[in-house]
């Protein structure tokens, strides 16, 4: 079974895919980092990104943004060339929380998602401008409210617990109303029921505005039940499909090369056991799964 | 009695001249106060001593020599700079050793011009006295570019400065406004010096916006009131020095302190209650 | 050149200073509190003269000024160490002080017992008296002992607060151990190599060691060696050329082999590339 045929699935009209990937490989520093990532997600899906450390999740994103270009293989994003498509994508990077010390508002976070990379200042003269800036304030506080963080928007970032600012960030990502929302880890270093409820907030904001999500995680059991697909890196090749199919120990261990197996607990909880951590070179295959 | 303040020009001359540094100072500064770069912005400012030193020594004029001296310090800073290490270890190191070394070549040309020891006080610790004409329209100058420069690249700046990752990923030359920013401070403190001495530029590049930045957070209003507040340190430190034998050096410092102090205690109280 | 008894006194004070100062400095900078120790040696010149106007022996404002001012540092930060907000405000506004004094030192009868500001900014080590020399050299030699003593805690503290804490070291007291210490060797050394110039012999040596990717151990040993071998050098330098102050040829190796290791490691770097 391949991807390209579920996708299709789900494609509407004209329109083309958030995403699509064909046999694309990148590489870093002369080193390869992925070989053979085939891949399309529609417009409106939630798909994870999982995979081992090292595997080239974040490398992947940073392909899909126009930041790093491909060896080989295609990529279109929004039906253009990556880079071109850069300002209709909501990007969450990996990076520190901020510090206590940090010294600004979450709202002016928002806002310089916005338009923090504009070069001089947006003096309101005339109706015109002024409306402009009444709508930009609208798009701040519409994404500020639909992660639901309006209770405390006004204060420090710093003060604000993780799953606050994890929040508040994924505004800052959707206040440009984006089409795709590419989160690098947004799960990571949050506590068990904060993890569930920015899932379940980001499948939320998938279907009531039809943002297609790439959220690239370490472990797909907070996503269980919002995803709609995953897409597997390891070995430097991927595979993508619904949760049933590519977690399975078959395919696991042709991804990785090695012998995988997956453990599926009472509570539909899975757990993907004798995984390397580390970055496997690229070596001979022999076969399909 | 306030009156006979302005009848005499070189109070008028101070008066104004106080008041373009102020302005420069305190919007600058609002951003050294974000970016942590205080420690920068001291060691900036101390290479006007090797800057007059050298001027002296050369023969040229002292304030050409404060300008040059700063920005050629902000350029070996901003090369040494490492742009994905935030807070990098060596970072202090270099500030540190730069600042001796600027220090040690100003006592270096000190020496060898055998020049007297006594302008030492006035470059480290500021003067009001003498201000030309000249110095006022070159400060209100300064004053404007810097202005200017700030109002372009502000938001961008802000934006590296508190979400530097994102901010890559945007597409803005963080690397480059990190240097910019250092020829900006470069510029501002070489300025400011001239009033407040090397030594005491914190006065007005520090601790207004540091008392602002403790009553918003918002960064326009924020800024508007770093200037506000340093304006008003400036007039009141140099009026009363007019009427005092003690320095403004001391008058500017102390007033600084003060305003700072009491707002954090302020909010500190505040927080109790 | 050791037929002179100013060139033997400046290497017995000389060299356990540099001592002292190359370890304790590799704790400062791993620390990152390189402005504190800046604004430590900033204020240690506002003590002196404190002490000179009060007709007190310098080193007695030297040492209360210094450690009440690291003591500060300590109590209002985490783990020991302060907002550069903070720091900066509060030793401009000790400088502001300074200044007040000085115009007090000046106007006052005696005006001062030979202490000027050029002296306590950039040191005077050919002109210390045997018995001055003997004294910098025990207490140098102390704080190097004392920082020995707590390095290990002081070492795993700096680097991994939360874990030492847990494991029942006294993090925050080791801090104000560290800052106590620094405060010591800026207020002896001031005499010896002036207080700006005491930042480059924290700041470089250490600045250097931290640049190659060393073993604790060979770190600190380098950083002392380093210290010890500008101080050396730098006495025979200014020997050899009348025209060149030691305090300058002191920081000016101290600052080169800080170059050299950066040059070294950055080459390192491109070459694993």
């Amino acid at each position: 079974m391949t991807t390209r045929a579920q996708a299709q699935g789900t494609r509407e009209g004209p329109l083309s895919a958030a995403v699509e990937i064909e046999r694309a490989a990148i590489r870093l520093g002369g080193r390869p980092i992925v070989s053979d990532v085939t891949l399309t997600v529609a417009r409106g899906e939630f798909v994870a990104v999982l995979g081992p450390n090292g595997a080239g999740k974040s490398t992947l994103m940073r392909a899909i943004l126009g930041l790093v270009g491909l060896a080989s293989g295609s990529l279109a994003v929004l039906g253009a060339a990556p880079a071109q498509t850069r300002n209709q994508i909501g990007y969450l990077p990996q990076r520190h929380g901020f510090g206590e010390g940090t010294r600004i508002r979450g709202i002016d976070l928002v806002r310089l998602g916005l338009d923090g990379d504009r070069w001089g200042i947006s003096i309101a003269l005339g109706s015109r401008a002024r409306q402009k800036r009444r709508a930009e304030r609208r798009l701040i506080e519409d994404a500020i409210a639909l992660v639901g963080a309006a209770a405390y928007a006004q204060r420090p970032i710093g003060e604000l617990s993780g799953g606050e600012q994890q929040r508040l960030l994924i505004a800052q990502a959707l206040v440009r109303r984006p089409k795709l929302l590419i989160l690098d880890e947004p799960l990571d270093g949050l506590d068990l029921p904060n993890q569930s409820a920015v899932a379940a907030l980001v499948k939320r904001i998938s279907t009531e505005a039809g943002v297609a999500v790439l959220l690239v995680a370490h472990d797909v059991n907070p996503l269980l039940g919002y995803l709609d697909r995953v897409v597997y890196l390891a070995g430097g090749r991927a595979l993508a499909g619904t949760v049933e199919e590519v977690i399975t120990a078959p395919k696991l261990s042709w991804l990785y090369g090695a012998p995988v197996e997956v453990l599926k607990a009472a509570d539909g909880r899975l757990v993907v056991v004798g995984a390397p951590e580390a970055p496997h070179v690229h070596s001979h295959r022999h076969g399909d799964p | 009695m306030i009156g006979q303040l302005f009848q005499y020009p070189f109070m008028v001359h101070a008066l104004e001249a106080g008041t373009a540094v102020a302005v420069l100072a305190a919007s600058v500064g609002w951003f050294v106060v974000q970016r942590r770069q205080a420690f920068t912005g001291h060691t900036l400012s101390v290479m006007a001593f090797p800057g007059a030193a050298g001027a002296a020594l050369a023969g040229a004029p002292t304030t050409l020599g404060y300008y040059v001296a700063c920005l050629v310090a902000a350029l070996a800073l901003g090369r040494s700079r490492r742009p994905q290490a935030r807070g990098y270890v060596g970072e202090s190191a270099t500030v540190g050793t730069v600042q001796a070394v600027g220090l040690a070549l100003g006592f270096l040309f000190l020496s060898l011009n055998h020049a007297v020891l006594d302008g030492l006080e006035t470059l480290l610790f500021g003067t009001f006295l003498g201000v030309s004409q000249g110095q006022v329209v070159t400060l209100f100058v300064v004053a404007a570019v810097t202005l200017a420069a700030l109002a372009v690249v502000g938001r961008p700046l802000l934006f590296a400065t508190v979400d530097p990752v994102l901010a890559r990923a945007r597409g803005v030359p963080v690397a480059v406004l990190d240097l910019a920013f250092l020829l900006i401070l470069a510029v501002a403190v070489a300025a400011t010096t001239q009033i407040t001495g090397a030594l005491l530029v914190f006065a007005l590049l520090i601790a207004p916006p540091a008392t602002a930045q403790l009553i918003t957070m918002r960064p326009l209003p924020g800024l508007l009131l770093s200037i506000a507040l340093a304006i008003a340190i400036a007039w009141l430190a140099l009026g009363i020095a007019y009427f005092s034998i003690y320095p403004v050096g001391f008058y500017t410092t102390t007033f600084a302190f003060a305003v700072y102090v009491l707002v954090r205690m302020g909010r500190w109280i505040a927080s109790r209650g | 050149m050791f037929g002179h008894e100013f060139i033997r006194n400046a290497y017995l004070a000389g060299t356990p200073v540099a001592l002292a100062c190359g370890v304790v400095g590799w704790f400062v900078v791993l620390r990152r509190q390189v402005f504190a120790s800046d604004a430590l040696s900033h204020v240690a010149f506002v003590g002196a003269i404190a002490a000179a106007v009060l007709g007190l022996d310098v080193r007695v404002g030297l040492f209360v000024l210094t450690l009440a001012v690291a003591a500060g540092m300590a109590g209002l930060g985490r783990a020991g160490a302060a907002d550069d907000v903070v720091i900066g405000t509060v030793f401009a506004w000790i400088l502001g002080i300074g200044i007040l004094l000085i115009t007090v030192l000046a106007t006052s009868s005696g005006g001062g017992n030979g202490l000027t500001p050029a002296s306590t900014l950039f040191g005077s080590i050919f002109s210390l008296t045997a018995g001055a020399a003997r004294l910098a050299a025990v207490i140098a030699l102390a704080v190097t002992a004392g920082a020995l003593l707590i390095a290990r805690p002081l070492l795993f503290a700096s680097l991994d607060a939360e874990l030492a804490r847990v494991r029942g070291v006294p993090v925050r007291a080791l801090g104000a151990m560290l800052l106590a210490l620094l405060a010591i060797v800026t207020a002896e050394s001031t005499q010896a190599v002036g207080a700006l110039l005491l930042l480059g012999l924290i700041a470089a040596p250490a600045g250097a060691a931290h640049q190659l990717a060393l073993s604790p151990q060979a770190g600190l040993a380098v950083s002392a060696a380093i210290a010890v071998a500008a101080t050396w050098g730098g006495i025979a330098l200014a020997y050899a050329i009348p025209a060149l102050p030691p305090s300058t040829a002191i920081i000016a190796l101290a600052a080169a082999a800080y170059g050299a290791s950066a040059l070294f490691r950055s080459s390192a770097v491109l070459r694993s590339g």
